[in-house]
């Protein structure tokens, strides 16, 4: 059989997805969090445009579209907060950013 | 064809993918995630997204990495330094992973009935000039606004980022 | 008819000295307070004048009051034969009192305050009398209850004074508490407060309703009207200016019970065990209380237990089906006991205040007029016939005879003494020698003319005012039965008292104190009123302020209430100390707990749409 099933192209997305949970939750440099989300945020465009293809639409697409403008965006200013972050407090420690304590 | 097409770029993303969370410098994370975004580029292909797949070639892979890359440049980034994890999410982050991945999983399966199969040139309505239509047409105003968002994106990272002048 | 001018006038004598009085002259008071009642009598004389026969009462309704559900209740004012008696009553020894006031209270502070008070009282009095269903009978049965209590404690700056004005309201609330029961039970059953429409119906319920509502009802009036076991507080009440003893606690306010079961004739007529207990309790508390007065040495309280003891009798009179004989002792009694306070309080007023018995005497020389005028009422309450309380009480005591022969005989002992404690007052107080240390003067003419008006119908008002015979056609009752043999013999008890009131405080001065002596104890329990003052307060009150205090105050409201308000506050205070540990300002943490809810939210709506089964 020379077709993929469309559940195996949902299913990757989940893992991508899953593993940039991981990353998030067990990684400790700022600069690695931050691309995992980057890499949770493909995951669900890979999901978006599965399901364009499945539902014959291309709005899926456009979702994706708008998804990475906001992801492109969204990089520009967290690494800007990095950059003050660390000149401020000398670390890429996401422990040690912690005065929201209580 | 396509079904081996997919085996391997999919495998090759999900590689990269673990990459990105094991490896310990910054850097080769990086580059893994370039990895990932490419595989994922010629997945898009596969499900005929022609232009999301060149938008994520030059947009996130050749942008967005790009300013990940030269970040990571700038602040001079080492290695993590291995020391002590939250209780919490000692606690708790392993069953949530797993947990979400199985919801999701069985979702994945229940989403779509299992006789539906991806075949390369199957969707046609992937390309620009569709893609564009729908932009200027249904999805104006999420266009104008994304517009002015990145606007106010690049004043956020200009002032944010700058050097405090005294 | 315009009924509602009657009360209505005095309540703006009281609006207008209570509002401006501070800033007018005694005469301006005087011509607002005096002026406004008497205008309210003159009223009421022209509205008896025109009643006729009235074989059912005339009712005016003014508005409705509250309806709420099957509950109707307007404020309706009736006049029939036994309002009319009543009303002539009020205003007009209302009227005298008043006068008699300006004299009495020309020397005291708080002037307009009197008879501003005094103003309202008459208000509530009459509107009480008027009133043509429960609900506004209660109004004003409250009110006075109110005005009472405002007036015993008008000097208010003795604590005696506002304790005895707490005692009256407190002790009277007991009262009204049977009283409420009372009307509860009314319209459960009869669905109306309207005295029509529940007269018309009471003959059709059952016999053992009506007997509560009856007994219910008589607990009202025994806290009202003074019987056992609620008197308690009509001798404190003296602590109050005399014209007020006189008004509100001899003829008016304490007769309001009387009047109550008068008007509810009706009812008592078709149950008889309630009436019965009324009787029982009437002779109990006219024996009682005279037996107390026979020891005390202040005169005001010589003549509160009187009033209790006279209140008993009215009572024995509605208990033995003799309403109107009842209603006619109200009559008289208010005539003469009215003047015996008014004329105390002219003795205590020529005495500069005092009025320990043991400290007066002689004084008929001296305030002759006072003399005199309380000489008549003396013996219009001892029964001396042909005067005015003669002709009331025999009719009671005749009618108790055909109840049950054991209330005439009580009756004629009580009588006997009745006569003998209040000669006694007047033996101490006006013959032998003066054992005092003041400067006795007469009093002034404004006081003295109501004494001589008082007089005149204690001595003629008995046969002048043929009250049976006016009432005949209210009661339906049967006729009045005259029995020479009882009558004599009652009049051979009074007779009897005076002699030996004269005998042990006259002729031989020390013969009172020798038997004193020789029954010491006795004396001693009844001159300290059986000590039922101390019995209630050790066995009512301690108890009741001791449990407030342990269990309602120090258990209830600090405790459990308390408790759980700043409980609650507390369990919030606890339950955010342990929410905050989540607030640990480590990001991943934070993300690990979203991912948990995610989960949680992803496998919901999974469930929720049927996609996860």
């Amino acid at each position: 059989m020379s077709q993929v099933p469309t559940s195996w192209f949902l299913m990757l997305g989940a893992a991508l997805f899953a593993l940039g949970v991981a990353g998030f939750l067990f990684r400790r440099n700022i600069i690695t969090v931050f691309m995992s989300i980057e890499l949770m945020l493909n995951a669900v465009n890979l999901s978006f445009i599965a399901f364009a293809y499945q539902l014959k639409q291309v709005d899926g697409h456009l979702f994706a579209f708008f998804t990475m403008v906001v992801a492109a965006a969204e990089a520009a200013v967290g690494l800007a907060i990095i950059l003050t972050v660390y000149r401020n407090r000398a670390t890429l420690n996401i422990d040690d950013v912690d005065s929201m304590k209580n | 064809m396509d079904l081996i097409l997919f085996l391997i770029f999919a495998a090759i993303a999900l590689v990269c993918a673990v990459n990105v969370v094991v490896q310990t410098h910054p850097i080769s994370s990086a580059v893994s995630l370039i990895g990932v975004m490419g595989s994922l580029a010629i997945l898009y292909l596969l499900l005929g997204a022609e232009f999301i797949a060149a938008a994520q070639v030059i947009v996130y892979a050749g942008a967005v990495m790009v300013l990940f890359v030269f970040t990571i440049m700038l602040l001079n980034a080492g290695r993590e330094s291995p020391r002590g994890q939250s209780f919490m999410v000692q606690l708790l982050g392993t069953p949530v992973l797993l947990g979400l991945l199985l919801v999701l999983a069985v979702l994945a399966r229940h989403m779509v009935p299992p006789e539906a199969t991806v075949s390369f040139g199957a969707f046609r309505g992937g390309t620009a000039q569709a893609v564009g239509k729908a932009l200027f047409t249904t999805y104006l105003l999420p266009f104008e606004a994304t517009s002015i968002l990145i606007l106010i994106a690049i004043i956020g990272a200009v002032v944010l980022a700058r050097k405090e002048v005294d | 008819m315009q009924l509602w001018l009657i009360p209505l006038v005095p309540l703006a004598g009281f609006a207008i000295n209570g509002l401006f009085g501070r800033r007018f002259s005694k005469s301006l008071v005087n011509l607002f307070a005096i002026g406004s009642v008497l205008l309210s009598f003159a009223w009421v004389l022209k509205t008896v004048y025109g009643l006729g026969d009235l074989p059912t009462a005339h009712v005016e309704h003014y508005f409705t009051w509250i309806r709420s559900g099957s509950l109707d209740i307007g404020c309706d004012f009736a006049i029939d034969r036994l309002t009319a008696v009543m009303l002539l009553v009020v205003t007009g020894i209302g009227s005298l009192i008043h006068i008699y006031a300006i004299g009495y209270m020309a020397h005291e502070g708080g002037y307009y305050r009197f008879f501003a008070y005094l103003n309202l009282f008459m208000f509530f009095m009459l509107t009480l009398v008027l009133a043509a269903n429960y609900a506004v009978l209660f109004v004003g049965w409250e009110g006075v209850g109110l005005c009472s209590y405002l007036l015993i404690g008008f000097y208010f700056d003795k604590r005696s004074a506002t304790n005895a004005g707490n005692k009256a309201f407190i002790v009277n609330r007991i009262g009204d508490f049977g009283f409420s029961l009372a009307m509860f039970l009314i319209f459960v059953n009869f669905h109306s407060l309207d005295f029509a429409r529940v007269f018309g119906q009471a003959p059709g319920a059952s016999v053992g309703t009506l007997t509560t509502i009856g007994l219910l009802l008589m607990v009202g009036a025994c806290g009202k009207s003074a019987q056992l076991p609620l008197y308690v507080w009509l001798p404190d009440a003296m602590a109050g200016p005399t014209p007020v003893s006189a008004l509100i606690h001899a003829a008016t306010m304490v007769t309001a019970g009387v009047y109550m079961t008068a008007r509810s004739w009706v009812i008592y007529t078709h149950a008889p065990v309630a009436m019965h207990t009324i009787a029982i309790v009437g002779i109990a508390t006219a024996f009682f209380a005279a037996t107390i007065g026979l020891a005390q040495n202040d005169i005001k309280k010589v003549f509160a237990y009187s009033t209790v003891s006279q209140l008993g009798y009215m009572f024995v009179g509605i208990g033995s089906g003799a309403f109107s004989a009842g209603i006619y002792h109200l009559v008289t009694h208010a005539f003469f006991k009215a003047l015996l306070f008014l004329g105390a309080g002219s003795v205590i007023h020529a005495l500069s205040g005092e009025q320990d018995m043991s400290k007066m005497g002689g004084l008929r020389k001296k305030i002759p007029w006072t003399f005199w005028t309380m000489a008549c009422a003396a013996v219009a309450i001892a029964g001396v016939p042909p005067f005015a309380g003669y002709y009331s009480k025999d009719a009671i005591l005749v009618a108790a005879y055909q109840q049950a022969p054991w209330i005439y005989w009580l009756g004629v002992a009580t009588a006997g003494m009745t006569a003998f404690y209040v000669f006694r007052a007047m033996f101490l107080t006006f013959f032998g020698e003066y054992r005092g240390g003041g400067h006795p003067h007469e009093s002034p003419p404004v006081m003295l003319v109501p004494l001589g008006v008082l007089a005149l119908l204690s001595l003629g008002g008995g046969f002048a005012f043929r009250v049976p015979d006016f009432l005949r056609g209210v009661f339906h009752a049967g006729g009045s039965v005259e029995d020479p043999t009882l009558m004599l013999i009652s009049v051979a008890a009074g007779l009897l008292g005076i002699a030996l009131a004269a005998l042990m405080y006259w002729l031989k001065p020390g013969m009172a104190d020798a038997f004193a002596g020789r029954v010491s104890g006795l004396y001693k329990l009844v001159y300290n009123k059986y000590f039922v003052d101390e019995i209630y307060d050790a066995a009512v009150v301690r108890p009741l302020v001791g449990g407030s205090r342990a269990l309602l105050w120090k258990l209830m409201d600090t405790a459990v209430i308390d408790g759980m308000v700043n409980g609650v506050g507390a369990w919030a205070r606890e339950v955010g100390g342990v929410l905050e540990r989540i607030q640990s300002g480590n990001i991943r943490s934070y993300a690990t707990w979203v991912g948990l809810g995610a989960v949680m939210l992803i496998v919901a709506m999974g469930l929720a749409g049927g996609l996860i089964r």
